[in-house]
């Protein structure tokens, strides 16, 4: 352990509530300078909490914070920012209207006289992308920039104010293979430049592949502290979780998918020439055609933003199409989102927050979203089989804390990804769509929701499984296919697919389909 | 890869986390009643503090103002009554509005809506002959004034669901259009000479408060009230009870989900626009059954207005809406009583000020509420 006086950042005992949630209950973080530090544990463990009182965003209730040996507990954002510390935030906080140069200076503006001084400001962009490696054109608008770039443009942004000591929340759930690669090289590029640097994140692979020290969190505490040479993905987890888990990473799941001869069974999912149009007029979409047999999961991975989403929601009727749909031989073409439900049909949709729940809605009337025609007396809902309905899924899908009543709202992320997963698998289908059915899902639950999608397969459903996380397609998929700029570049069969040949299809390097 | 990592060092003992995440589960109903409570109070503090000082500003003790303003309006059975047959008015229009808020919507056409419900209901009465039988008349002025009230409503809805117009444009231009058409109605074709209102109803006139409890002679309360507390209870059940009110709450909060879920969005909103309307139309009932028994131009001006602001304050909840209608009858009626001292439209800038100070304390309050609690964002 390194010597007090060269700590970069020592939090101790934070205490952090918010009303009955105890987010951090003593919570310990010892960074040493120029090293690039994972705080990882569950979701709700408390990471980003503490993160944010590090960052001046929240006052611990009690404990001590010293940045550099100095006590700074309970200092404000502007404190943090004067004293270098800054954080890039999972949702970036970007005027999308704005350029690159004018969203980097945006709080600090550089200007001659009353006017701005774009010129200065791209010039001082160009600068500090050359001397980290954070390639973004700065005259560009940042809406017109891929998440990647605007991500590099957020760390700018922190760097540009000074920042010594960088926090990065999640950073690469967005990015593609050679994106994440990239931004680690900036990483260590800004250690080398004695920077200081702590990554949340719980994609344990990259804890290994970038970190020098990992802190682990549980429970709003912290219950471990590792040096990441000599540990193992398997060490973490455990610590994290506090039981051994199944890694989707290394699970080598094969199992005995009931892959068919090819037209022996007729497929449950049959996509044919499948256009669907965005918002601009413009295609999304562009003519995708697969299908799915029964007890198979087709996993499509890529990097987001390139046409799974529409895919995915024309599939469940939520946009028009053109093109053909047909659930077990039926051409879905004239059902609607109930209709497609009541046909066999169950979504998980990507967007927990506006699609899957209703957040001031109860765990159990969530828990009929979909089939709330299902459970009617008269007019009326059918309130105490609603709530046997919702007790049955809870203890079924272990949701947590075990009360139907509780508002959606206040459950973990974990827990309500629950809620979505228990809702869709309960109800009696032939095909499942999950769109990144593990987002912002801790490992226990993404184990657990793993297991559940593994089970439909095996019960002979057809599973569509969209995720931005190779990985865990990689970990699930009997076949992979790829999309890139709205179209099904590549399509192969498991055995086939590796995070080296998929990546160039991924980036629109190549393409085979 | 299993065995036991070696560099791992446990720092105490830690129960499952997510146990952790919520201590006290029943902590969500109290903070929603909290939320709901206190911002409409903290906005009647306001106001009242605004009207003191109001009431300084005419030379006049506020102690003295109020006392006369509760004198005249709680405290004597004529007073009181006044204040039922406003607050009945208000308690059709405040849900009307509520109706639409839980929907997504803002309808500020309640003001033509509730005239149009009136005036339907004073055609069927000059067509229904005298001697109608009284127990047949009632739900076909219920039916009337519903069809009234909701035909003006279903209109923005229509062209919300169809082509996305907003309600609001519609439901401002609808209130001049409707309004205008009804006033030209009366005014040349229905009218008794000499006034502004159409002949009197036949038959199935409902009987005042006073035909039973004498000491509210001379005041407007009537029967209708048992209307309004029927509405109240029936929305009530209609919003939490029923699947079409969770599809309705559900596209209200979040229409991703709700399209998500299978719900008809477009159909929700002319739905919802359309009972609205018919809400608001069925009040129409409270003049034209209860009081004065026929249509007259411009019989409850302001009342529907007035429903957008008893819906806010009454936090688009049936019982809070119910004590918001009474605040706002008792101010209305209390700025007569108190007309001697200062004048009348004081009161109209209390009730303007208690919107105000709703409009900006319930966000206000409620974030400081959050504050307190913290953000429980983790």
């Amino acid at each position: 352990m390194p010597d007090n006086s060269a700590l970069a950042i020592r939090l101790r005992d934070i205490v952090k509530s918010f009303g009955p949630v105890q987010a951090n209950r003593g919570a310990e973080l010892e960074v040493a300078h120029g090293e690039i530090h994972a705080l990882v544990g569950e979701n709700g463990a408390g990471k980003s909490t503490l993160m944010r009182v590090l960052a001046g965003m929240y006052s611990p209730d009690s404990g001590t914070m010293e940045v550099d040996g100095r006590d700074v507990t309970g200092w404000s954002t502007a404190d943090a920012i004067a004293a270098g510390v800054g954080m890039v935030h999972q949702h970036f906080m970007l005027v999308p209207t704005l350029t690159v140069a004018e969203n980097v200076m945006l709080g600090s503006e550089l200007t001659r006289g009353p006017v701005l001084d774009r010129a200065a400001a791209e010039e001082a962009v160009r600068k500090l992308s050359a001397e980290t490696g954070l390639a973004v054109p700065p005259a560009a608008r940042v809406a017109d920039l891929t998440v990647g770039q605007a991500q590099r443009v957020e760390i700018l942004k922190t760097l540009y104010r000074g920042a010594k000591i960088l926090i990065l929340d999640e950073p690469t759930a967005v990015l593609s293979p050679p994106e994440v690669r990239e931004l680690w090289q900036v990483c260590r590029s800004i250690r080398d430049a004695g920077g200081t640097i702590v990554l949340i994140t719980h994609k344990l692979d990259e804890v290994i592949d970038v970190s020098e020290t990992i802190t682990v969190m549980r429970a709003g505490k912290t219950v471990a502290r590792m040096a990441t040479a000599g540990t193992t993905p398997q060490a973490i987890a455990r610590a994290m979780v506090g039981r051994d888990v199944a890694l989707a990473l290394d699970a080598e799941y094969m199992g005995t998918p009931l892959l068919p001869e090819l037209g022996a069974v007729s497929a449950l999912l049959e996509v044919r020439d499948l256009v669907v149009h965005g918002a601009n007029g413009q295609p999304v979409v562009k003519s995708a055609t697969f299908s799915i047999a029964p007890g198979e999961i087709l996993g499509i991975a890529g990097v987001e933003g390139n046409g799974q989403t529409e895919l995915v929601e024309a599939i469940a009727g939520l946009r028009p199409y053109t093109g053909s749909i047909a659930l077990a031989s039926r051409d879905l073409a004239t059902l609607n989102v109930r209709a497609r439900g009541d046909a066999g049909l169950s979504h998980i949709p990507e967007d927990r927050h506006e699609r899957a729940l209703i957040l001031d809605y109860t765990v159990a009337e969530n828990l009929i979203l979909g089939q709330q025609h299902r459970f009617t007396r008269g007019a009326a809902l059918d309130t105490p089989r609603m709530l046997d309905h919702a007790r049955e899924l809870i203890t079924r899908y272990d949701i947590r804390p075990d009360n139907p009543s509780l508002a959606a709202r206040a459950l973990s992320g974990g827990n309500q990804q629950k809620i979505v997963v228990a809702r869709e698998m309960a109800r009696d289908f032939k095909v499942l769509l999950a769109a990144q059915p593990t987002r912002g899902v801790d490992v226990g639950a993404i184990e657990f929701i793993h297991a559940r999608l593994r089970e439909a397969r095996d019960q002979g459903k057809a599973v569509l499984l969209v995720s931005a996380d190779l990985a865990e397609v990689l970990a699930l998929a009997d076949r992979v296919a790829v999309m890139y700029g709205g179209r099904i570049v590549a399509l192969l069969p498991r055995s086939g697919a590796t995070p080296d040949t998929l990546g160039p299809y991924m980036t629109g390097a190549e393409r085979a389909a | 890869m299993s065995a036991p990592d070696p560099t791992l060092m446990p720092v105490g003992d830690v129960p499952a986390p997510a146990a952790a995440s919520i201590t006290r589960p029943g902590a969500s109903r109290r903070t929603q009643l909290e939320e709901a409570v206190l911002p409409p109070l903290v906005a009647l503090l306001l106001a009242a503090v605004v009207g003191d000082v109001l009431i300084l500003t005419f030379g006049q003790s506020p102690g003295a103002v109020y006392r006369l303003l509760l004198d005249g309006t709680w405290g004597n059975a004529y007073g009181f009554g006044q204040v039922l047959y406003k607050a009945t008015t208000l308690v059709f229009t405040g849900l009307a509005v509520a109706l639409g808020l839980r929907a997504g919507l803002f309808n500020i056409g309640a003001e033509s809506q509730l005239a149009a419900g009136g005036f339907c209901a004073a055609l069927i009465g000059l067509v229904l002959p005298a001697g109608f039988p009284a127990l047949l008349c009632l739900p076909v002025y219920i039916l009337a004034a519903a069809i009234g009230g909701g035909a003006v409503g279903a209109v923005p809805g229509v062209l919300k669901a169809r082509f996305g117009a907003h309600e609001v444009i519609v439901t401002i231009m609808l209130n001049f259009i409707v309004l205008a058409l009804l006033n030209y109605l009366t005014s040349t074709r229905l009218h008794v000479p000499d006034t502004l209102h159409t002949a009197e109803i036949r038959s199935g006139r409902l009987p005042r408060l006073a035909d039973l409890w004498p000491a509210f002679q001379g005041s407007a309360a009537n029967v209708v009230i048992v209307l309004a507390i029927l509405a109240m209870v029936g929305l009530w059940w209609f919003l939490f009870r029923t699947r079409r009110g969770f599809e309705l709450r559900a596209v209200g909060l979040q229409p991703h989900a709700a399209e998500y879920g299978g719900i008809d969005v477009g159909g929700v909103t002319w739905r919802a626009l359309a009972l609205s309307g018919a809400i608001a139309g069925i009040g129409g009932l409270n003049y034209v059954l209860g009081y004065k028994h026929y249509y007259e131009e411009g019989f409850a001006t302001g009342a529907g207005f007035l429903g957008i602001a008893v819906a806010l304050v009454g936090r688009s909840h049936p019982l809070g809406i119910g004590l918001a209608a009474l605040l706002f009858a008792t101010l209305s009626q209390g700025g007569l009583a108190v007309n001697a001292l200062v004048p009348k439209q004081m009161v109209d800038v209390l009730q303007a000020v208690v919107i105000l100070a709703v409009a900006t304390s319930v966000p206000e309050v409620r974030r400081l509420l959050r504050m307190r609690r913290g953000g429980g964002d983790r």
